[in-house]
């Protein structure tokens, strides 16, 4: 339905604007520079209006009305600064200082906090009230994402995220009064409630009251242990979002710059997971050109690279299994490979060899365990995996100036990589890497445009199809798993119809905009991060050697001397996993 | 009981309200009443007159108002004036039977005034001598079985139904609103035409009408004396509402502990529907209606009408920022009003006698009446229900028969936990929505307590406070913190370990909940205990650490 845009005309400090019908106080002081405090509201989400801090005065009321979501009205005459303004606002950060701990300095947020930001920009320098800390236990059951609810403002954003944004119902309010806290409904433990371990609680969360789980000091450890053999390996989104941990513009492609980084660390190999992305492409590609060239094959394929979506279907989606693509991940791979081709190769004892996976993901952490088959090479495959913000901390522990390290080059045998590996990065990107394989495959030659852009871009879920010498390939991409639902349900509606599945291939990836805002990523993202973090992958692709993973020539060496072939003996082995229904609670 | 028509209910306005024609017993049989012991009451008198074999008819009624005085007996024998006996046991009850059976006059100890003698009836004749109370919404409490419909109808019940249905648009019924004036009981006293006219006008796929009867005030129980008394009237307030908007389904909305009026509602909605007074085809006309009942869990703060709203979604009780407003967009996104069990209860009269009426009692921009639950140290604790303008000290002194002890009454606190004291020398303020805001207090669901000079207003703030932190959803931080730590100081001046610094962060604090809450849980949770400052404050000084005042 079209919409007319109205347009209403406001003064915000008498400084007059104009804004959209439907567009808040908060939208409108924006537009003319002013600036409102606030603290639980964030751009990706619908106001709370929870904490409180945003308030200003309306002319002609007598309440002090929330800029985060008051629509603006006509005529509407906003102060958003004087002094009872102010006074109220610090007065309101005082209190939730005083229910906070005063534990910035060993804080998973320290500089880096939303609360600590307002305190200091407020100058707060007393707080007079009461410490009234509740004493609850801290929740790491999952090692991957750590709840800690002390420091928890129950700005409810974690719980958007989780129901709304997620569809996951992992996280709700427990309690209520000064007694609220987020939890697991039902107060279990995180680990045995439906959380997928994405993480977007804590890229939302204002505090440091949801963070991952820290795994850097066991691989300074292993990287101080003379016996070991440290590889490290670079997942596509981590490149194009480290910078902002460093003051790069946001979207700078650092690659080489980290993998010399991670040498300098210490690590003994430095490997690029956007390999083993391309690796994927090759068995999920064949795996898809398989089905869609024999009848009666199970279609749609669905594909399996995010450990948050494979956890989240296999809890409540898990009829969808047989559509499931069997491939593991791009790390996943990589770590079968360095224990296996990597350590023949090079003469090594895989026991000792200690694979550290840099992911944008917190669900990583948990995808190395997940099942057996992620022990395929005879150890743990991937041994630890860590985030892109704890990288950035032991970088910055390593007493190196990122921003000048000269940029290196990876270990070839497993880094080296085509523009469709890089674009896993991304929404989208891994249907379109798979498109442009599975095109050669079918048709023996690349595609004359290589580029799929219905699979690019922020929107929810994404149409498109292709042609492929005479035959249409129909897909779907999803991300953000509250999208997840809508593609799913066609899915079941053809199914039970018996007609035509309306896809053959669907891509989903657990966080909005794909890995470039995975829950491991640097703090404080919004559309517009995700949108230059993406652009950063799409870059590289542009202007890469090989655009087609079939091309990578250290794929082609890989089949040729240790794999065989797509979907070969060995490539099941090593390559390939299973799924299991894993049902739980329901909202 | 067969569908009404227009016709039936034509012929019930015409016919005279039915007069006793045997010995009628009732038994007041709310749940005041009955924490009193009028079920052994009612029991007794029932057991000794099936037993004698007496054609006589023993009744169940609500509220008659004289809560202080229960197991309330009404004793009406034919032709005789009928007489009210206050706190009757069992035994006593079997003294009047015995002199009725006896043909002796009436006992003449236990005798308490009767409702003619207390209030004046919308509707009916004056009595001799001067009433101090004006019953509109209580105008069959105490005197109906709540549980029989036919008594409902014998009084006017429905009238205004047939009225509206069969002589009146929706505009002209919003037009009678906006003449008689009518103020949202609940507290705030929005204008219920407004409301009416807001929601009715808002574009939506379906319109709902929500009563609100999550009545939590401590010390109020207005709304569950209505309820439990004269449901009928509430529902058919109901019914108009959802005629007035265009609703075609209605929730009564109680708080579960609230199980007597819960089930009267049930009953009456139940025997509304057989009488064709409710559901499809009202009265014969193509207006359907229907009416469920959604239990509250208890949560102060789910009288608030968008948390209200979440919880009848079945979503966790939390207030939402307003605007939108309930009436643009409320329960399931559609446009929704509602409105208090009294303001509901008042609507049949004000549509059965016009809003000229209605706007001819009370004073200023504060029309009609405003029951209330006076309790505290007054001798006469109870319901009242009194034109507005009338004084505090009429009602305190008068009515209630002034302070139950032998110490003065001190202060009055109106408006609940959001309301505030108001000191005896006040007492002359007329009771109006404008008069008790001046003077700091609110006028609220109807909630009065007194006080006498024994009372210790510290204690009484942090009574309040206690409250409001207890019901605090938690979902904003001014509310859900500074409450909390207000109470923390205001317990260090009750201990007295405070200090002159204490009573200014009490003050910082409290100006910072009301501006900065998101409901008016949070904005009116300081306000008893800034009228307790503004009044009282050397109390407060008094118990502060020596040396620092």
């Amino acid at each position: 339905m079209p919409t007319q845009t109205q347009l209403i005309s406001i003064t915000v400090n008498n400084l007059p604007v104009e804004v959209e019908q439907g567009a808040t106080i908060l939208d409108a002081a924006r537009k003319v520079s002013v600036h409102i405090p606030t603290l639980c509201k964030h751009p990706d989400l619908d106001a709370t209006a929870a904490c409180g801090i945003c308030i200003v005065r309306i002319t002609g009321s007598k309440k002090m009305l929330r800029a985060c979501c008051t629509p603006v009205e006509p005529g509407m005459d906003v102060t958003t600064e004087d002094p009872e303004i102010i006074q109220v606002r610090r007065t309101v950060i005082e209190m939730i200082l005083s229910k906070h701990p005063n534990e910035c300095l060993t804080c998973g947020r320290n500089q880096n906090c939303e609360l600590q930001t307002i305190a200091a920009d407020f100058g707060m320098r007393d707080v007079t009230l009461d410490s009234i800390v509740p004493d609850l236990p801290i929740d790491s059951t999952t090692r991957a994402i750590v709840l800690d609810p002390r420091k928890c403002i129950t700005c409810g954003r974690c719980i958007q995220v989780c129901q709304q944004m997620q569809d996951v119902w992992a996280l709700s309010f427990l309690e209520r009064g000064i007694d609220t806290r987020i939890a697991p409904a039902g107060d279990i433990d995180l680990a045995d409630s439906p959380c997928v371990r994405c993480g977007q609680c804590s890229a939302h969360c204002p505090t440091g009251a949801i963070v991952e789980f820290d795994n850097t000091q066991e691989v300074w450890d292993k990287l101080l242990d003379p016996d070991a053999y440290c590889v490290a390996q670079l997942a596509p989104a981590v490149r194009v979002a480290i910078g902002e941990a460093f003051g790069f513009p946001v979207g700078t492609n650092l690659t080489g710059q980290t993998y010399a980084a991670l040498r300098r660390m210490g690590f003994n190999a430095v490997f690029d997971t956007n390999f083993g992305a391309d690796l994927t492409i090759m068995e999920e590609a064949a795996e898809f050109v398989r089905r869609f060239t024999t009848a009666g094959s199970t279609l749609p394929l669905i594909t399996t690279c995010c450990p948050s979506w494979v956890d989240f279907m296999e809890k409540f989606h898990n009829d969808m299994i047989p559509h499931f693509s069997s491939c593991k991940s791009p790390q996943a791979m990589v770590g079968a490979l360095a224990k296996t081709y990597y350590a023949e190769k090079m003469g090594l004892d895989p026991a000792k060899v200690y694979v550290v996976s840099i992911m944008p993901c917190t669900a990583k952490k948990f995808e190395i365990i997940r099942s057996k088959e992620m022990n395929s090479s005879g150890y743990q495959d991937v041994d630890v995996s860590l985030t892109t913000r704890e990288l950035a901390r032991m970088i910055k522990q390593s007493g190196i100036h990122f921003r000048g390290i000269p940029e290196e080059q990876p270990d070839h045998i497993l880094g080296a990589y085509t523009g469709a590996g890089t674009i896993f990065g991304a929404t989208g990107g891994v249907m379109e890497a798979a498109l442009r394989t599975a095109h050669y495959l079918i048709t023996g030659s690349n595609p004359t445009r290589v580029d799929v852009q219905a699979t690019r871009g922020l929107d929810g879920v994404k149409e498109g199809r292709v042609n492929v010498a005479g035959n249409e390939v129909r897909f779907a991409v999803a991300h953000g798993l509250g999208n997840v639902e809508t593609v799913l349900t066609r899915v079941r509606e053809a199914r039970e119809a018996g007609t035509e599945p309306p896809y053959h291939f669907i891509e989903v990836m657990a966080c909005p905009g794909g890995c470039v805002g995975g829950g491991g990523q640097p703090y404080g993202v919004t559309d517009h991060l995700r949108e230059k973090r993406a652009a950063g992958l799409y870059q590289e692709d542009q202007s890469g050697l090989w655009r087609c993973s079939h091309d990578n020539p250290y794929i082609q060496e890989l089949y040729r001397d240790f794999l065989g072939e797509p979907l070969g003996e060995k490539s099941e082995q090593l390559l390939h996993t299973t799924y299991t229904p894993r049902p739980t609670y329901r909202r | 009981m067969a569908k009404q028509t227009f016709a039936d209910l034509e012929a019930r306005a015409k016919a005279p309200i039915p007069t006793v024609d045997k010995p009628t017993i009732k038994v007041g049989l709310s749940t005041c009443g009955m924490a009193a012991g009028a079920e052994p009451v009612f029991n007794a008198l029932n057991a000794t007159v099936k037993s004698g074999g007496l054609d006589w008819k023993i009744a169940r009624t609500g509220c008659a108002g004289m809560c202080s005085m229960e197991p309330l007996v009404e004793v009406a024998l034919p032709g005789q004036t009928a007489v009210m006996y206050g706190e009757v046991t069992p035994e006593f009850a079997g003294q009047i039977v015995d002199a009725i059976a006896a043909g002796k006059p009436l006992p003449a100890n236990g005798r308490v005034p009767s409702i003619a003698e207390l209030a004046c009836i919308a509707g009916e004749p004056v009595a001799e001598g001067e009433a101090k109370q004006y019953r509109i919404v209580m105008r069959n409490c105490g005197v109906i079985d709540p549980e029989e419909i036919d008594e409902y109808l014998d009084r006017g019940g429905y009238q205004a139904l047939a009225k509206a249905l069969s002589h009146m648009t929706p505009e002209d019924i919003i037009d009678e609103l906006k003449t008689a004036g009518l103020r949202g009981r609940g507290g705030a006293g929005f204008p219920v035409w407004m409301k009416w006219l807001l929601t009715r006008e808002s574009p939506g796929d379906e319109h709902f009408i929500v009563c609100n009867a999550d009545e939590g005030d401590p010390g109020a129980y207005m709304d569950r004396s209505v309820l439990e008394g004269d449901p009928h009237a509430v529902l058919e307030g109901m019914i108009i509402g959802g005629y007035v908007i265009g609703a075609r389904n209605g929730i009564f909305y109680i708080r579960a502990e609230y199980p007597l009026a819960i089930q009267r509602i049930e009953k009456a909605i139940r025997q509304a529907k057989a009488a064709g007074l409710l559901g499809a085809n009202i009265l014969g006309t193509d207006f359907t209606f229907n009416v469920e009942i959604r239990l509250g869990a208890g949560a102060f703060v789910c009288g608030e009408e968008t948390a209200l709203i979440a919880s009848v979604e079945g979503k966790r009780g939390t207030p939402s920022p307003r605007p939108p407003y309930p009436s643009v967009k409320g329960l399931w996104g559609q446009p929704t009003m509602i409105n208090n069990v009294e303001s509901l209860a008042n609507l049949a009269q004000i549509i059965q006698r016009g809003g000229e009426w209605f706007s001819g009692i009370g004073l200023g921009n504060s029309k009609g009446t405003k029951v209330f639950a006076v309790t505290g140290k007054v001798k006469h604790a109870g319901l009242v229900e009194i034109p507005m303008g009338v004084t505090l000290r009429q009602v305190v002194e008068g009515i209630c028969g002034g302070s139950a002890t032998s110490s003065p009454i001190k202060a009055v606190q109106t408006g609940g936990p959001s309301g505030g004291l108001i000191p005896a020398r006040e007492l002359d303020t007329p009771i109006t929505y404008e008069h008790l805001q001046k003077l700091g207090s609110y006028m609220g669901s109807g909630g009065m307590i007194v006080m006498d000079e024994t009372d210790d207003l510290v204690e009484l703030s942090k009574f309040y406070l206690n409250f409001c932190v207890d019901e605090s959803c938690g979902k904003c931080a001014p509310c859900r913190i500074g409450g909390t730590q207000m109470l923390r100081l205001l317990d260090k001046i009750a201990d007295g370990r405070g200090t002159q610094e204490d009573v200014a962060t009490i003050r910082r604090l409290a100006h910072a909940m009301d501006r900065a809450s998101l409901c008016g849980l949070g904005q009116g949770a300081p306000n008893p205990i800034l009228s307790a400052l503004r009044y009282f404050e050397p109390e407060f000084r008094d118990r502060l650490v020596s040396g620092k005042n």
